[in-house]
């Protein structure tokens, strides 16, 4: 897929919690490029102290027709608190589409489980709703310490049955994701996940564990976006150094030393 | 539109501009966003004789104006590039140079005599001077005598124009260039990245596997530019100047102390069409103060 610098304006912030901006983009000089949900885009953050590279931030929707790209923030450090403080009207330089994204080859029919936590449920919101317009049976399970840490439910809800866990229990059922009931009472074809990564490798194991096939988006710290520093890299399963921005973010996690 | 070529050895750029390794991919991580034939060169990532893994994750911490890697040459050996990667960039109307690196001397040799069968490779840069791997480069980087004598047995296995790419953490970047000059080589890169370190104070960690890392990107220009000048004045085989090029400024900065090619480094990580961009801007600034050809301001520098 062709990768593009481009000069996207910001055309609307809503601030779904605190500490969290959802910034939505357009292009002025063209429809926005081809990507596919699970790539990300690196964001250049201008005038903010001692942020030097760009931001790696996943694709939370693509809107056809209004030409918007929505990326999900979460303030943590110096770069993303510059990038929530971000307003309607300025403009954003990013490079994209970056990565590989989740499977686009699941059979009409299937059902597939998208298990996500905390911001890390940002792409998953763009690939049920790619997977829900080529009649594949997205549903959510999603996770956060408690329900301030759930985002945009309203729209997941849209998508797809929603199950939640909280470790407070002020949503959903109290505790992780790999303990709701609902991967008990039902049957899902694959899993996709994005998350924190120890809950990406306890459902990495349980969908081993079962023999489903597992997906997860992966977002190790990274500079060039490209495949070009080297500086991401995860192991796979044959031991090698892979660069997570270019051979993922989104790994089969049978091909990454997850199992053990 | 003022002349840009130059001379590097038997080398001719059509452009001062070329890419550093390990920034750069083999190039074509870039292509979507340059026509890499509008570069006067680009070296590639470090290769050796035998592929290595690199050293373990985290390999990178953001630092003031920079950034702090300790990749450690990960690459899939010189086979490899030669099977798989140079048939994908022998086409190209630009040059290609392979950044060549080793831990003993025979793999020195070994993979640059392996490099000199590649037709549509004019040159290569010898590292010795990468920070981040035990026993490798920077051992014979670090003083004259164990600098002249890599570059005295690679010489003998190649004969196609030879960089010798040179660390600046040694005492004197000067002795050093002269040495390996004296042993054949046919120009000089500096600098490699500053050794640094970068701390979490709250895991009492390093940010980077192995303790310490390569600086690079503008925080380094400063010191970057003070040794090129410093080189120019001890040797007079050409140089290529790098370190924290961000724009055609900076580049200037570097021709005008006495390099007579670049390497933009870091800068493609921020931006990956920025060499295309500093090519440009060399030529408005020559246009725009009436110099004719490049290489009139190369050392023009007055102290």
């Amino acid at each position: 897929m062709k990768k593009y610098i481009l000069d996207l304006r910001v055309v609307a912030v809503e601030h779904p919690r605190e500490g969290y901006a959802l910034l939505k983009l357009t292009n002025d000089e063209g429809t926005l490029p081809e990507m596919v949900p699970g790539q990300f885009v690196e964001v250049k953050v201008d005038k903010a102290d001692g942020v030097f590279l760009r931001r790696p931030i996943s694709i939370n929707r693509i809107c056809r027709e209004a030409n918007e790209l929505w990326l999900l923030v979460h303030a943590v450090g110096e770069g993303t608190r510059t990038l929530y403080n971000i307003q309607a009207g300025d403009t954003l330089n990013c490079v994209l589409p970056l990565g590989n994204g989740f499977t686009t080859t699941h059979p009409a029919g299937n059902k597939v489980l998208l298990v996500g936590g905390g911001v890390g449920t940002a792409p998953l919101l763009a690939y049920g709703e790619y997977l829900k317009e080529r009649g594949v049976h997205p549903s959510f399970l999603l996770g956060g310490r408690s329900a301030k840490d759930l985002l945009q439910l309203d729209l997941f809800e849209q998508v797809g049955p929603v199950y939640i866990t909280t470790e407070d229990a002020s949503l959903g059922e109290k505790g992780f994701v790999t303990q709701h009931s609902v991967l008990e009472a039902e049957h899902f074809d694959a899993i996709s996940t994005c998350g924190p990564k120890p809950m990406m490798m306890a459902v990495a194991r349980y969908a081993h564990a079962k023999g489903i096939t597992c997906e997860a988006s992966l977002e190790n710290l990274m500079a060039c976006g490209l495949g070009a520093c080297l500086c991401c890299v995860e192991k796979n399963h044959e031991g090698h150094n892979v660069c997570v921005c270019k051979e993922g973010p989104v790994f089969n996690t049978e091909q990454l030393q997850w199992q053990n | 539109m003022a002349k840009l070529g130059v001379n590097i050895g038997k080398l001719s750029l059509k452009n001062p501009v070329m890419t550093a390794s390990g920034t750069f991919g083999y190039g074509l991580e870039f292509a979507d966003f340059i026509n890499l034939n509008d570069l006067g060169g680009f070296i590639v990532k470090g290769t050796t004789l035998n592929p290595r893994e690199g050293n373990d994750y985290p390999r990178m911490a953001e630092t003031p104006s920079g950034m702090l890697n300790c990749v450690g040459l990960q690459n899939k050996g010189v086979d490899h590039f030669c099977k798989e990667i140079y048939p994908q960039l022998e086409h190209l109307d630009t040059n290609v140079i392979v950044n060549v690196s080793g831990s003993t001397l025979e793999d020195y040799v070994e993979c640059a005599s392996r490099i000199n069968a590649l037709p549509h490779v004019p040159a290569i840069e010898l590292n010795i001077s990468c920070p981040n791997v035990k026993a490798g480069g920077m051992a014979f980087g670090v003083t004259p005598e164990g600098a002249a004598s890599v570059v005295k047995a690679v010489r003998q296995a190649y004969d196609k124009t030879l960089i010798v790419k040179l660390s600046p953490n040694v005492t004197s970047i000067a002795d050093i260039a002269k040495a390996v000059e004296a042993e054949g080589a046919d120009s000089v890169s500096l600098i490699n990245t500053l050794m640094g370190m970068s701390i979490d104070i709250e895991r009492r960690k390093s940010r980077l596997s192995i303790g310490t890392g390569g600086l690079s990107g503008p925080c380094v220009k400063p010191v970057a530019l003070r040794m090129v000048w410093q080189v120019t004045q001890a040797v007079n085989i050409p140089i290529v100047g790098l370190g924290g090029i961000m724009n055609a400024t900076d580049a200037i900065e570097f021709i005008m102390a006495g390099a007579t090619a670049i390497e933009i480094g870091t800068a493609n990580f921020i931006d990956p069409a920025v060499t295309i961009k500093v090519v440009n801007g060399i030529n408005e600034w020559l246009d725009n103060h009436g110099v004719k050809d490049v290489n009139e301001i190369v050392g023009c520098l007055k102290v």
